[in-house]
């Protein structure tokens, strides 16, 4: 379990709300491996380490409304990491953006629930632009918070990167970008799970010392456990909070979090379970 | 002959809609000053984004003002900013990103700097792109009326511009219909397809060719994708089914491979492809690589002479 919290954030969250929040994120994991057995392939371990924070930032943190969801004044948020898009259409369907039904549809041909965000059936956040082309996203996201300031708007631009993709140097061409434009209408948020398909984050390419590198950077920093609702809502509050830059959450997860034998299981990055295994991973979670 | 750059054309026509057209930004990866775009930076300067040398980042922030109802025009050199594939493919195309790639520098015609300078496979690249347009004008008046167009047209586009001057080849009051070919010279031996800076040098070929008694066809090929395939039939039908593509670009996917497909699938005729022939771009002063690659006027008379046999 990955506690790393490098700075105090503030924990004024309801805990009555956290604790719905946990509770919708741990339906929501069900929804996960259940629609990824039945695809047969897709990526659980990246799903289930950001599905707390996905689910905290459709049912708490973000402006939107599923019966309007071109709403012009909605929260925009990139979904970088695209091969998490299980996790998003989990809680879209909770939200009420496509039907319980739709999920069985992951990866099928003429579903729109593609294997990676795609964003023309639906404008719902996580589906803002299209990804799974990793590096992207937080460059799109910049480009959002940027026409917001230039139209004066006060909706927020959120994007959730993977580890991996941040050796992509496109990132850092976007992290030297959005503090010269001063978009504190800005928050990125790195689901730091520490593995890829090769290996370890720290074997393949390391990272560290991240938090450095971000502030160094000019971006607001904030270090956070992913899993934990209450620091995650601390910390977009903080956020928000700031001005004249951007803020970047490092959260620290647990790939394939939830689920025993997934869990800091680098095979499970894009693997499906077979039937025997679904069968445990469920009864894990229904606990 | 007025005679202009068809950047120099585009940087004025943008500055000039910045008025206009308030969605309007622009984005430069520090060649504001060579892409022209400068002329809209000093004007709105709050519209426009210097956003260093990270085209992939451009291309991506690009996308985001785009999918948030602005229309970015993102420029660069045409080899830098269509070489970040990848973002345009997914960030910009697939994403249904509504932003303009402004290709500056296309061509062996830049000259001196060499290959890595030269958009020379711009062409092919983005015409691969499901829903990405192509536009290549030949002259500063077809360049801002393309311009007008692009900035009020919905959907990705591609604008691929001359560094050096081009003469004039239209007159005031020109309407671009993109989509279409323009016919700028009768003829019935042959037909030569050209495309943005070339199409000057087809004209003058056509005019020394006469002179000779060899009737040329001059058809300007403005839109690449969407290629108006009954236009270009019908000017292959009424030239002897002769067709000649001249293009500052590879003839590889470029105006000749897209000629190619056409005819093959719907009128197939005899085809000579003028361009660069799959080698790699050189330094040189820009005229003597015009004349190497046979795009110059005599180069370009002395290969359609050869291809009819006289």
């Amino acid at each position: 379990m990955h506690a790393a919290t490098s700075r105090e954030t503030a924990r004024s969250a309801d805990p009555a709300l956290v604790a719905r929040l946990v509770e919708i994120a741990g339906r929501m994991r069900v929804d996960i491996i259940e629609m990824l057995a039945r695809a047969g392939s897709g990526h659980p371990g990246g799903s289930l380490s950001a599905i707390d924070m996905v689910t905290a930032l459709y049912f708490h943190v973000l402006a939107h409304d599923p019966k309007n969801a071109a709403w012009d004044g909605r929260d925009r948020f990139v979904l970088s990491k695209g091969h998490a898009v299980p996790a998003v259409y989990a809680v879209m369907a909770e939200a009420g953006y496509i039907s319980r039904d739709d999920l069985q549809t992951l990866r099928v041909l003429g579903s729109p629930l593609q294997g990676h965000p795609v964003k023309s059936f639906v404008h719902a956040p996580g589906c803002e632009a299209n990804t799974g082309s990793l590096g992207q996203g937080l460059s799109v996201a910049q480009g959002m918070a940027l026409a917001a300031k230039l139209d004066g708007a006060a909706w927020r631009t959120y994007c959730m990167l993977g580890d991996g993709e941040m050796q992509e140097g496109q990132v850092w061409e976007a992290l030297m970008s959005a503090p010269k434009f001063g978009l504190d209408n800005l928050t990125a948020i790195l689901d730091y799970n520490k593995g890829q398909i090769d290996g370890p984050t720290n074997e393949v390419m390391n990272l560290e010392p991240l938090q450095q590198k971000l502030e160094a950077f000019n971006w607001h920093v904030i270090r956070i456990d992913g899993h934990d609702i209450a620091a995650f809502l601390g910390a977009i509050e903080e956020a928000k909070s700031v001005t004249g830059k951007p803020t970047f959450i490092i959260a620290d997860t647990v790939k394939g979090k939830g689920v025993s034998f997934m869990e800091n299981r680098i095979e499970w990055h894009g693997a499906t379970p077979n039937p025997e295994q679904t069968k445990q991973a469920l009864a894990e979670l229904k606990r | 002959m007025t005679s202009k750059a068809t950047r120099q054309a585009f940087g004025e026509a943008l500055a000039a809609l910045g008025a206009t057209h308030e969605n309007i930004v622009v984005l430069d990866a520090d060649l504001s000053k060579s892409t022209k775009s400068d002329l809209f930076a000093k004007k709105f300067p709050e519209r426009f984004f210097e956003m260093g040398i990270a085209e992939a980042n451009m291309l991506g922030t690009a996308a985001g003002l785009a999918l948030s109802g602005k229309v970015p025009f993102c420029c660069s050199f045409a080899a830098f900013i269509t070489g970040r594939y990848d973002q345009i493919r997914i960030s910009v195309a697939y994403s249904e990103a509504n932003v303009k790639i402004v290709g500056t520098h296309a061509g062996v015609a830049i000259g001196d700097d060499g290959y890595s300078q030269q958009g020379l496979e711009d062409i092919a690249l983005m015409r691969a792109i499901p829903t990405m347009a192509v536009v290549q004008p030949a002259d500063d008046i077809e360049t801002a009326a393309a311009v007008k167009y692009l900035a009020e047209h919905q959907g990705p586009a591609f604008l691929r511009l001359t560094r050096q001057n081009v003469p004039r080849v239209h007159a005031e009051g020109y309407e671009f219909r993109f989509g279409k070919v323009d016919t700028l010279r009768e003829g019935t031996d042959a037909v030569i397809f050209a495309s943005g800076g070339t199409v000057g040098n087809a004209m003058a070929a056509a005019e020394a060719l006469a002179a000779e008694g060899i009737s040329l066809r001059v058809v300007n090929v403005h839109t690449i994708k969407p290629l108006d395939v009954e236009g270009v039939v019908a000017a292959v039908k009424a030239s002897g089914n002769l067709a000649i593509t001249a293009e500052d670009h590879t003839v590889i996917g470029g105006l000749g491979g897209a000629i190619a497909e056409c005819l093959s699938e719907n009128h197939p005729a005899k085809l000579l492809r003028i361009g660069v022939q799959d080698v790699f771009g050189e330094s040189g002063a820009p005229a003597e690589l015009v004349a190497k690659h046979g795009l110059d006027v005599a180069g370009i008379a002395r290969q359609v002479k050869a291809f009819l046999g006289r």
